[in-house]
């Protein structure tokens, strides 16, 4: 034992092992001899806060320099892939906003452009179905990365801006509410367009947002972009350049800073996107100050998106006309969350068969899907999210795959870590954005 | 690395119930007779009469040429570039606005390199590697999926490469496209497809002493009953299920 309760020490095969939950650093090594035993392999996570959830790291340590980091992932692995083979391609979109938690609207429109490219009917969409979806693409863009500032201000020991950064998200997270009943985990974007319409008071809210957020994002920077310890710990750190990053398949906000503007919504549009107006923020240094200023910059941009995407909303329809398709159920908000509207229940139940016959159909056997194989991709808050749906024919999904940022941009974490200081491995680790939801799926 | 559980045609032995000691669900389900009846679940009684329908198996043929948009000019540069073009491409399938090109497993990289390398191609970005298995669809029942992005062209094409449970090697793009690493990792996690020549061929998502690969089509779902209201509900792979 040393000094403290906190730290214990034991002789292993492999040389000594110390358990260290808290405690002075220089107490825990004080017993080891920093000649013969200078390097000493610190393994960093599962639990810790500031690896962003449940990420293990293994980095061996020369004093204070990283010379080999390790990352090590599937601690939050749940199986979503494997159980959306048991569940009908509807039931999927409650699957998928599971997994990155912090960008649900992404991965369920990722899903549901999959499926509607599947059955063919992408071009069927409906304007206003689509115009939601961008509408909500983008907030929640908004959402997450104000969670990455926060989060990452406060792994840099800017407190302030985490309290900040949380704050304006609950403003999102209650949009949010307002149009699907759910704060997360939202299933709101389906195969054939959106669950319901937005309502009006959700769209006033909005409104009041796009007034409020320049002035909060002029608060921020503010606070930061001025602030010596945050330049000295962001600017020259982490750096990746535009090589490295297309080796390592690293897209989003870091390959952005790296000073390409590669963004999917302008170089391989969806959802319409080629008839917004919006720019690709860039820097050209590759740090973890660009990360930070392109996602500042994204924020803006994505406010001009939503306030385009509200000045379009036109009344229509939000689901495929297609009644073979469409989820016959017309849902309602009501107190205890989304469910079916009473109106859609007392018909069903007591006016027509025909309709009772069709919602059960499609509700306990679903549609078929005819069999193939597309791949999608989107741009989400963290780079390319890519849906790979195989169908054989049936009514679920044969196989189902995520190209998930989180868990290809996650392998970039050496390259940026290995040979700088170990409090830089928390600032570029940080400046990823890993989600381990998404990561480990 | 090899994957020394005993099979038979890729489906594990019964006897020797994979997980027994890991925690992996201990039983598996007899072979999949896949395509045979409405319902996706065998066992339950099936009072409807449709058990005796037979579903065809979706068969994936080659495109007739033009196919349209770019894909011409990719496959003619590709056949340019690479002189083993005739022998590695096995087929090229448009479907749906997308190419595929089936690969001999053994040539993947050295198509993945030139489909990088070429000044026609210039696929510079590897966005995805992942796998499925066609189990009872097709003798090679193990396919790996390879989505590659061109940013010059702005042109996106899909490589596949099928090899069996009972060989399941092919060579690793990781030194092609370093990004392949953990997509590779999972896949060989996954579906239990080895990647020779990858600088660490671990497992990714399950835990390092996990046996099986849980994405294979034979591997159970897993999961208890449980009871609603009175009811017994059976695990969502037990259930009645439309195919």
């Amino acid at each position: 034992m040393t000094g403290s309760n906190y730290a214990t020490e034991r002789e292993t095969t492999e040389g000594r092992v110390f358990t260290v939950t808290g405690g002075d650093w220089d107490d825990v090594v004080s017993g080891v001899d920093p000649i013969n035993e200078g390097r000493i392999v610190v393994n960093m996570g599962p639990q810790h806060p500031s690896t962003h959830g449940v990420l293990r790291l293994i980095l061996e340590l020369e004093g204070e320099t990283v010379r080999e980091a390790r990352s090590v992932v599937g601690y939050l692995h749940t199986g979503i892939e494997k159980n959306l083979e048991y569940r009908n391609w509807v039931q999927g979109s409650t699957f998928v906003t599971r997994m990155d938690y912090l960008s649900p609207i992404f991965n369920e429109t990722a899903y549901s452009l999959a499926v509607e490219k599947l059955l063919g009917i992408t071009d069927d969409i409906t304007e206003r179905a689509t115009t939601i979806r961008v509408l909500m693409m983008e907030l929640n863009r908004i959402s997450s990365h104000l969670v990455w500032l926060a989060t990452t201000g406060m792994e840099l020991g800017a407190i302030s801006i985490m309290l900040y950064g949380f704050r304006e998200r609950e403003y999102i997270l209650e949009i949010f509410e307002l149009i699907t009943g759910l704060r997360m985990n939202h299933a709101y974007v389906r195969p054939g367009g959106v669950a319901q319409d937005v309502p009006d008071e959700a769209i006033v809210k909005i409104r009041e947002f796009l007034k409020v957020m320049p002035k909060r994002l002029k608060e921020y920077e503010d606070l930061l972009s001025g602030q010596p310890i945050w330049l000295e710990r962001t600017q020259n750190v982490a750096v990746l350049d535009v090589t490295g990053c297309l080796a390592l398949g690293v897209t989003g906000p870091v390959l952005r800073s790296a000073g390409l503007a590669w963004d999917l919504r302008k170089t391989m549009p969806y959802c319409g996107y080629e008839t917004y107006e919006f720019d690709v923020p860039t820097h050209p240094d590759g740090d973890v100050w660009g990360r930070y200023l392109v996602r500042l910059a994204e924020i803006r941009e994505s406010l001009k998106l939503v306030e385009q995407a509200l000045d379009r909303l036109k009344p229509g329809p939000v689901m495929v006309a297609d009644k073979k398709i469409a989820w016959p159920a017309q849902l309602a908000i009501g107190v205890d969350g989304m469910g079916n509207s009473l109106e859609h229940v007392a018909k069903i139940m007591g006016q027509s068969m025909e309709s009772l016959i069709h919602h059960f159909k499609l509700v306990t056997e679903g549609f078929r899907v005819p069999p193939g194989q597309v791949y999608v991709a989107i741009e989400s808050p963290r780079g390319e999210l890519g849906v790979h749906a195989v169908s054989d024919g049936g009514t679920r999904p044969y196989r189902v795959h995520y190209r998930e940022p989180s868990f290809v941009n996650l392998q970039a974490l050496p390259a940026m870590a290995e040979g700088g200081l170990i409090a830089d491995v928390i600032a570029g680790g940080a400046s990823l954005d890993p989600v381990m939801g998404g990561c480990d799926r | 690395m090899t994957d020394d559980k005993p099979t038979t045609g890729g489906v594990p032995v019964p006897v020797t119930p994979a997980g027994a000691t890991s925690g992996a669900p201990a039983e598996f389900p007899p072979a999949a007779p896949a395509g045979r009846g409405m319902f996706g679940n065998q066992g339950t009684g099936d009072v409807s009469g449709f058990g005796g329908l037979v579903r065809r198996h979706h068969i994936v043929e080659d495109a007739p040429r033009p196919y349209g948009g770019y894909f011409d000019e990719v496959r003619d540069a590709l056949e340019e570039a690479y002189p083993a073009f005739g022998e590695a491409i096995e087929k090229v399938v448009v479907d749906r606005g997308e190419l595929t090109l089936h690969i001999r497993p053994e040539r993947i990289a050295e198509v993945c390199q030139v489909m990088r390398d070429d000044p026609a191609l210039r696929f510079e970005l590897c966005s995805s590697v992942s796998g499925v298995d066609y189990l009872g669809a097709d003798a090679r029942r193990l396919h790996v999926v390879y989505h590659l992005t061109s940013m010059t062209y702005r042109r996106q094409v899909r490589l596949e490469a099928a090899v069996t449970a009972e060989e399941p090697h092919l060579p690793t793009v990781t030194s092609v496209y370093p990004t392949a690493d953990w997509q590779e990792r999972e896949v060989y996690d996954m579906f239990g497809v080895i990647f020779d020549g990858h600088p660490a061929l671990t497992r990714i998502l399950m835990p390092d002493d996990w046996e099986g690969h849980p994405q294979r089509k034979d591997y159970p779902l897993g999961g208890v009953p449980v009871e609603y209201k009175g009811a017994e509900i059976p695990p969502p792979d037990k259930r009645r299920s439309y195919q």
